[in-house]
């Protein structure tokens, strides 16, 4: 269907250190692919949060591997893949807690993927046994045809 | 090429007012709960958050205020959140963090809150 598509890609050493430049690439697609300030911070947050899961329990804060971040823009939607090498971990098995019992258990490890799955219109999780692991997290661009309409409201 | 993340702490009367600046991110979170623990240990426990110029917060950076929001109102203090720009605020809101806890629009709204009584310990 797409009559254009593009791709972009950022491999890092597994680091939160580095999450500041995972922002940055993803905020500049946004940006480019015509979303608003707003809701370009928030692709950037979601990305920041798969990949702070990715270091943090599939590399278990092991700097010496990487993470890959790929994004396809075409004219219906950004896909954004956050691919790993690691210990197979499948955030979206978590049970989505409300926040007050996150807060009781006083554990924030869910909050992450709550924002994930708020900001984004489709998120999966896919393993490829001894490869790799890939979380793909899709945003809609716009209604067919349409403007795309001011600020968030996808909730 | 890494941005950094900033605290400035202050007393405000009896209020202590933790400046955030910058990026709140699982890279720089350590060292905001580091800071609000030092706070809860000294027995300090009526904090401001002041947020005008938090330009950014992940979940581990929310994780930190959920972490310490009971104790600090266990011990009869609390954590309130002050003057956060509508970018940030947003995220927030997406978790229903407003209904949880004090977001005030200004510092000042936010430590008068507390009210005039000392600060324990």
């Amino acid at each position: 269907m797409a009559s254009f598509e593009r791709t972009f890609c950022l491999q890092v050493p597994s680091s939160t250190e580095n999450l500041a430049l995972i922002r940055e690439f993803v905020s500049a697609i946004g940006e480019q692919a015509g979303f608003s300030e707003n809701e370009t911070i928030k692709l950037a947050l979601a990305v920041d949060e798969a990949c702070t899961n990715v270091i943090e329990h599939a590399y278990q804060n092991e700097a010496s591997h990487e993470v890959t971040v790929r994004v396809t823009v075409d004219e219906e939607e950004v896909a954004f893949e956050v691919i790993d090498r690691g210990r197979g971990f499948d955030p979206t098995q978590e049970p989505a807690l409300p926040v007050e019992e996150l807060i009781r258990r006083r554990r924030s490890g869910g909050l992450g993927l709550r924002l994930i799955r708020a900001i984004m219109d489709d998120v999966q999780y896919r393993i490829v046994p001894g490869q790799m692991n890939e979380l793909r997290m899709v945003k809609k661009r716009r209604p067919a045809g349409g403007v795309r309409p001011e600020s968030g409201g996808s909730q | 090429m890494t941005r950094s993340f900033q605290i400035e702490t202050r007393n405000d009367g009896n209020v202590r007012v933790l400046s955030l600046k910058g990026y709140l991110d699982a890279h720089t979170a350590p060292r905001f709960e580091a800071a609000v623990e030092e706070e809860l240990r000294g027995g300090r426990h009526r904090l401001v958050a002041d947020c005008s110029e938090l330009d950014y917060i992940s979940s581990a950076g929310l994780g930190v205020f959920m972490t310490f929001i009971d104790e600090a109102r266990a011990a009869g203090g609390d954590i309130k959140l002050a003057a956060i720009q509508p970018k940030v605020y947003q995220i927030f809101d997406v978790l229903g963090f407003p209904a949880l806890f004090d977001i005030q629009p200004t510092v000042q709204d936010a430590v008068a809150r507390f009210g005039s009584g000392a600060q324990e310990g």
